[in-house]
């Protein structure tokens, strides 16, 4: 059903985009449209964090899986369990690199009815990996439609990309990866039964907008040719501020286009937030230092106290005329 | 406790980062400028026309040059004829480079300019740079 819904929702942007490419409202789709959705990425995500960064710290939770630092004798682990930034960082950019914490997924399974088996699942890391880098490298490869001159690391990039030399044009890695890693991304959610029972349209929509985005961009580069001429003109004028519309780009560029800026767009308000979220994951960017370092929450009242010392001035004669010890004395 | 300097020092790293086209094309001024390509071609009768219509062989004259190559080099097969009628050899230093003598302002421009390096040079020699001496 959610699943249903995304199709709709898919098709019916697939729609407005051939339709508008179609009938000419070229300026809606290359101009407005791209414009309206960068604005409202920049402003949604800066929204969003500056609403985060009003959140206070909470107190530490050490979901750690190595030995703590306590005393010297006794060996710890500064990137599993880190006692100090340097850990912290260490600790971040395995998270953010390599999704350290999903590497550790387990699947718990029923066999023969009777028993319950653990057993270590990495086929989700693998797919999440294989997905977010080719997603990345794909990104960073389409600079050369942005800027003027095309910088280097972008042309180092894409040789690294189409090393292997298959085909013309070359066949890059990371096309055929991302839509294997969608593929299995989507038929995972979709073929486990508990797995469909907790997604939700949130999580079918961005998937299949991007195995829309991949599909149409494999289809430009290796089937159905586009003037990539034009393409870029239109690129470097939007990111200029000097928008240009060439005559006589292909509508599946347009769609292709307007599938990425609704993706853009969309951005903010979804759980595609994670790439600014994981930065502040309580258990993965806190030292493990609870006992170490007091913490204090920031809400907490400030309590009035009034310690012996103040006590027993305040008390001072009536004390010793009771024959009572004083500290001072 | 709040982190919110360290929050918002990663939040304007990150504007600076994704906003990389812009200021990079304004420092470097040169975008939306198309790039200029001279086509040069022979005005000796049925050279005066290419093997395919402009449009087709600006987005797939890569497909074109590919197939050449397999019919010439696995089947011998060395004439392509057009759907006028017109016999040409199917090869790119003596057929596409004979018309278009200019490599620097023809191909290179367009390459150059999407950043795409083919590596068709990698075992053709240019004819014209040949004559001239350079290598």
């Amino acid at each position: 059903m959610k699943v249903g819904i995304s199709l709709v929702v898919i098709v019916l942007l697939t729609a407005i985009a051939l339709v508008g490419a179609g009938v000419g409202l070229n300026f809606v789709f290359g101009v407005i449209i791209p414009y309206a959705a960068i604005a409202i990425f920049l402003i949604g995500v800066v929204y969003r964090v500056l609403k985060w960064a009003k959140a206070p710290v909470p107190f530490r939770i050490p979901t750690t899986s190595g030995q703590q630092k306590s005393l010297d004798w006794i060996k710890n682990d500064n990137l599993e369990s880190p006692h100090n930034t340097l850990g912290v960082i260490g600790r971040m950019l395995l998270e953010v690199l390599f999704f350290r914490s999903l590497f550790r997924n387990t699947k718990t399974e029923l066999k023969d009815n009777s028993k319950l088996v653990y057993g270590s699942s990495k086929w989700l890391w693998a797919g999440g990996m294989a997905f977010h880098w080719s997603f990345l490298i794909i990104f960073l490869r389409h600079f050369k439609y942005f800027v003027q001159p095309t910088p280097k690391w972008v042309m180092l990039l894409q040789d690294v990309d189409s090393f292997f030399q298959i085909g013309l044009p070359i066949v890059y890695i990371t096309d055929f990866l991302i839509l294997a890693a969608l593929t299995f991304l989507f038929l995972r959610r979709v073929m486990d039964s508990r797995l469909r029972y907790m997604s939700l349209l949130n999580d079918y929509f961005p998937l299949l907008l991007i195995i829309g985005i991949a599909t149409t961009g494999v289809l430009m580069r290796y089937f159905i040719k586009v003037d990539i001429i034009s393409i870029k003109e239109l690129g470097t004028g939007l990111l200029s501020f000097h928008p240009i519309l060439p005559e006589g780009v292909n509508p599946l560029f347009y769609l292709h286009f307007f599938y990425v800026c609704t993706l853009i767009a969309y951005f903010p308000f979804s759980k595609l937030m994670h790439m600014g979220g994981v930065f502040l994951s309580p258990t993965r960017n806190l030292a493990n230092n609870n006992r170490a370092k007091r913490h204090i929450n920031p809400w907490n009242p400030e309590v009035k106290v009034h310690t012996y010392q103040e006590y027993e001035e305040e008390f001072h004669d009536v004390m010793k005329a009771a024959g009572l010890p004083l500290d001072k004395e | 406790m709040f982190d919110g300097g360290k929050i918002i020092t990663g939040l304007i790293i990150f504007l600076i980062i994704i906003t990389f086209p812009v200021w990079y094309n304004a420092v470097n001024g040169q975008a939306g400028e198309r790039p200029e390509i001279e086509i040069a071609t022979k005005d000796t009768p049925g050279k005066n026309e290419c093997v395919l219509p402009a449009d087709v062989m600006r987005t797939d004259h890569m497909d074109l040059v590919m197939q050449w190559r397999d019919e010439v080099v696995r089947h011998d097969d060395r004439t392509f004829k057009t759907e006028n009628g017109r016999e040409f050899t199917k090869s790119l230093t003596h057929t596409c480079l004979d018309c278009h003598s200019n490599k620097d302002a023809f191909c290179d421009q367009c390459h150059n300019y999407v950043g795409v390096d083919p590596y068709c040079w990698d075992c053709h020699i240019v004819p014209q740079d040949f004559e001239k001496g350079v290598k």
